[in-house]
């Protein structure tokens, strides 16, 4: 870093305090008199907290506490009722079929069909960019004659998305390691994605399906976050590895990492702590847990982010630094029977090729299934 | 969190800010832009539409009228629609005649609905309130451990029964009067929209404490569904505001703007970090200004009052104008800023800041030569740096442990800035000195002693509006862009 530009920026600061002063006081004093008035105290406020950029380091005092993870919670197993997804979710699409109706009820193909297009995929949160490239492909098509009808404009939509699609390996990889150790599948994300409780549901599905789990409460840091992974090991009869509130979650998972090979336990399920991807010291203690799994009889055979279905085009970026910190293997959509469509794993798998493996649609234990990229794409254009 | 769109439209108003008058195929232009840019953040699509027509009219009528330059009225009308749509004032808490006061906290699974309700207490503590937490939310598992734990952080007790979400709430609530609390917080499990079942217990949860204010906590990071989930919760509790969590990502928050353009209630607080008391009542006029590119001065104004004493930035401001400002304030203001956090930080927050320079890693570290250029210097070189020649110069390098060419920049840098900070002075010389008298409150005493009442940004080439180009310090030459 030369001296040229840290003087510089030292420069703009100071200057722009002085500024600052200024532009302050012009505003105090009556020109926005009604939204600021003069008497406003302004005494720093308790505590500190008004900062809009933190910088601050992490915050593993126990002053400290990180936004709500997950939330409701399944009722103890049931059976999932029967279905394709896109069935399933009938209810949540029903309200929003308008825009791709507004493009069937027309005669011809005109621009408003692409517009209705365009809006039925911004609504998804495709996001603009991507919505953008499938209708030059369409427009093309249209151009070309190769597309004649509206309905056909809407079938080559599909197909294209369909496309786009196809092809990805979705199982959730698991090895058979020589020296007898375990597999460990991470879970990360921001906060409030749902970690825990994919953790919960997937638990149970292995257990099911004849393999043998444990989990690690490498959540260390939301308050009771380690309460409600043990409700979670209760309920598939599994062992769990704990830490204190606040210990490093990379120890906390390398115990049981130690613990479930010492067992011959088949997969260490870790959770960690919700984190947003802009706090740069705690994605290195994320990508150091990866690595301390490692340090011992472990593997990590998948890294899956988990990524809520309200997220909007954040959710390109969140792929892309939790990627660069843990080598992500795939993406988990939850919540996915609300009113959001999840449209940014579109983004995620087409222009970071991960792919989408799991997808949360419910609050029983079995509502997470694996992820149909055909169902997803139709349920995302449902009519 | 909005620097993207801020940058996005700073690009975009360069492009019209140099023009004479603007042909429609620039409006068409800008308002392409615009639309991305809101469409980026996540607003939702419908809001983004009718702000873009708002806009739109504006512009047209920006070609043809000579009385003002058509970019400026197209900077104006996005800042007004922007400052519209994200609600024009902060929201004040009333507080219930016969207390308690009663808040109810609903919204999506992982909104962030417990941990805000013990920022939200805290919040009320710091108002010199007696908060009590009820915690319905029955459904998470260890969701009301998660509650009690919040609470004897910051002291405030919690009432929760296992048994019934209803009960828990209308039992709190006769808990809190027998214990004269005076604000209830009311914590309820994350529920989809369309989830009748929930919905309904949810009406009837507040049907039972019969809420002063109903807030919805919404994630920052919500795409379009923002506006879905607002309007069926509105539909269902009325919602008095709302609270924007995990607003210290870096999403763009269009959210904000859809969810008050739709059901017309304010965004009331934000919560902008993992600390309880990173928490504070939001503020729109901020945050337009934040859209537009003017960086969030305000906020960085209280952290530098943090960090500076007044006196410390009365003197400093004066000196600044005057182009009295020598080598040794530098280094002290220097210092002060360092208090202030990390640079990096402060960067992001100016208006109009090259990406250049916002984009500049720079570690508190990085200081230090220049700290050890100016501290290796005498009392006499820092007032007068001019008389820095050959064998100072090498003296200087020497002691500071950086070459002579690095010693060369550094004084010739601040050479410039003096220049140009003369220039300002000059252009507010024929004012009058001093504040407003008679005005109570730090604003008017922080008013920097000397600066002219009548100093008119513009006219010292200062643009407030923190457009591109005029990057904070405009005339300063040589800077590498």
């Amino acid at each position: 870093m030369g001296i040229e530009i840290i003087f510089l920026i030292l420069a703009v600061l100071v200057v722009a305090f002085g500024i600052g002063v200024v532009v302050l006081n012009r505003r105090r004093q009556g020109v926005q008199p009604e939204q600021r008035p003069p008497a406003r105290p302004l005494q720093p406020r308790p505590g500190g907290g008004s900062t809009l950029v933190d910088e601050r380091p992490p915050t593993t005092t126990p002053g400290a506490l990180v936004p709500d993870e997950l939330v409701d919670e399944p009722p103890p197993i049931e059976e999932p009722p029967a279905g394709t997804l896109r069935e399933r979710l009938a209810k949540a699409r029903s309200t929003f079929a308008g825009a791709i109706s507004g493009v069937l009820g027309r005669a011809t193909i005109t621009e408003e069909s692409f517009e209705d297009l365009e809006e039925a995929l911004l609504r998804a949160d495709i996001g603009v960019g991507i919505a953008d490239e499938l209708l030059s492909v369409l427009r093309a098509k249209v151009k070309a004659k190769e597309i004649t009808e509206p309905a056909g404009l809407l079938d080559a939509l599909d197909a294209e998305m369909k496309e786009r699609l196809a092809g990805a390996d979705r199982s959730l990889n698991f090895e058979t390691l020589d020296d007898g150790g375990t597999n460990v599948w991470m879970f990360v994300g921001v906060n409030g994605v749902g970690k825990t409780t994919t953790i919960g549901k997937l638990t149970k599905q292995q257990v099911d399906a004849g393999r043998t789990v444990l989990l690690a409460a490498g959540d260390t840091f939301r308050a009771a976050a380690a309460e409600q992974l043990t409700t979670w090991a209760e309920r598939s009869d599994v062992e769990i590895v704990r830490g204190a509130e606040g210990a490093d979650p990379s120890s906390v998972v390398f115990d049981g990492v130690e613990k479930a090979a010492s067992k011959g336990i088949d997969v260490v399920m870790a959770d960690t702590a919700g984190r947003l991807h802009t706090k740069s010291n705690l994605m290195d203690e994320l990508g150091k847990v990866r690595r301390v799994a490692e340090k011992g009889a472990g593997k990590v055979t998948e890294t899956l982010l988990v990524i809520d279905a309200t997220t909007g085009q954040n959710g390109l970026i969140q792929a892309r630094e939790f990627g660069e910190v843990t080598d992500v293997t795939g993406v988990v959509l939850t919540k996915l029977d609300g009113s959001a469509k999840g449209g940014i794993v579109f983004a995620i798998e087409t222009e970071l090729g991960i792919p989408v493996k799991l997808v949360g649609i419910g609050e029983t234990i079995g509502d997470l299934i694996d992820f149909d990229s055909d169902e997803f794409v139709s349920a995302l254009l449902e009519r | 969190m909005f620097d993207n769109l801020s940058n996005r439209l700073e690009g975009i108003i360069t492009k019209v800010r140099g023009k004479g008058r603007l042909t429609e195929a620039d409006v068409d232009d800008v308002m392409k832009e615009i639309r991305t840019a809101l469409l980026e953040a996540d607003v939702n699509v419908t809001v983004v539409r009718s702000v873009c027509n708002r806009i739109r009219e504006h512009a047209i009528g920006a070609t043809r009228s000579k009385a003002l330059d058509p970019g400026q009225q197209v900077v104006k009308a996005v800042n007004d629609e922007l400052t519209r749509a994200l609600g024009g004032e902060t929201l004040s808490i009333t507080y219930a005649d016969k207390p308690p006061t009663v808040i109810l906290m609903a919204g999506l699974q992982g909104s962030g609905k417990t941990t805000n309700s013990a920022k939200l207490a805290n919040w009320f503590k710091s108002q010199g309130r007696n908060p009590i937490m009820i915690g319905s939310d029955l459904q998470r598992p260890a969701a009301v451990e998660q509650l009690r734990t919040l609470g004897r952080q910051i002291d405030v007790p919690v009432f929760s029964d296992p048994e019934d979400p209803i009960l828990t709430a209308a039992d709190g609530l006769e808990e809190a009067k027998r214990l004269g609390r005076d604000v209830v917080i009311v914590d309820t499990a994350g529920r989809l929209s369309i989830d009748a079942q929930m919905m309904e217990q949810v009406r009837l949860i507040s049907g039972a404490v019969n809420p002063d204010y109903t807030f919805l906590v919404i994630d920052a990071m919500t795409g379009q569904d923002a506006v879905q989930t607002a309007e069926a919760f509105h539909n269902t509790l009325q919602i008095d505001g709302v609270i924007m969590s995990k607003m210290d990502g870096d999403a763009r928050g269009g959210a904000a703007l859809s969810v008050k353009e739709v059901i017309g209630r304010p965004i009331a607080f934000a919560s902008t970090g993992e600390k309880i008391d990173e928490f504070e009542q939001f503020h729109p006029d901020r945050m337009a200004s934040r859209i537009l590119g003017m960086g969030d001065m305000l906020t960085l104004i209280e952290q530098a009052e943090k960090a500076f004493t007044e006196d410390q930035a009365e003197a400093a401001a004066a000196k600044l104008m005057e182009g009295q400002f020598t080598l040794d304030d530098f280094l002290e203001q220097m210092q002060a800023l360092k208090k202030m956090g990390p640079l990096g930080g402060l960067m992001g927050m100016m208006p109009g800041m090259p990406k250049e320079l916002k984009d500049a890693k720079i570690d508190d570290d990085d200081l230090k030569p220049v700290e050890a250029i100016i501290t290796s210097m005498t009392p006499e070189e820092r007032v007068f740096p001019n008389i820095i020649q050959g064998t100072r110069r090498a003296r200087i390098a020497a002691g500071s442990g950086t070459t002579v060419a690095d010693v060369n920049r550094l004084v010739k840098q601040f050479g410039e800035m003096q220049k140009m900070m003369k220039k300002m002075g000059m252009a507010g010389k024929p004012g009058k000195k001093g504040g407003k008298k008679g005005k109570k409150g730090k604003g008017s005493r922080a008013m920097p002693k000397g600066l002219p009442a009548g100093f008119d940004l513009e006219q010292a080439g200062i643009d407030i509006s923190g457009l591109p180009g005029a990057p904070g310090m405009p005339g300063m030459p040589g800077l590498p862009r």
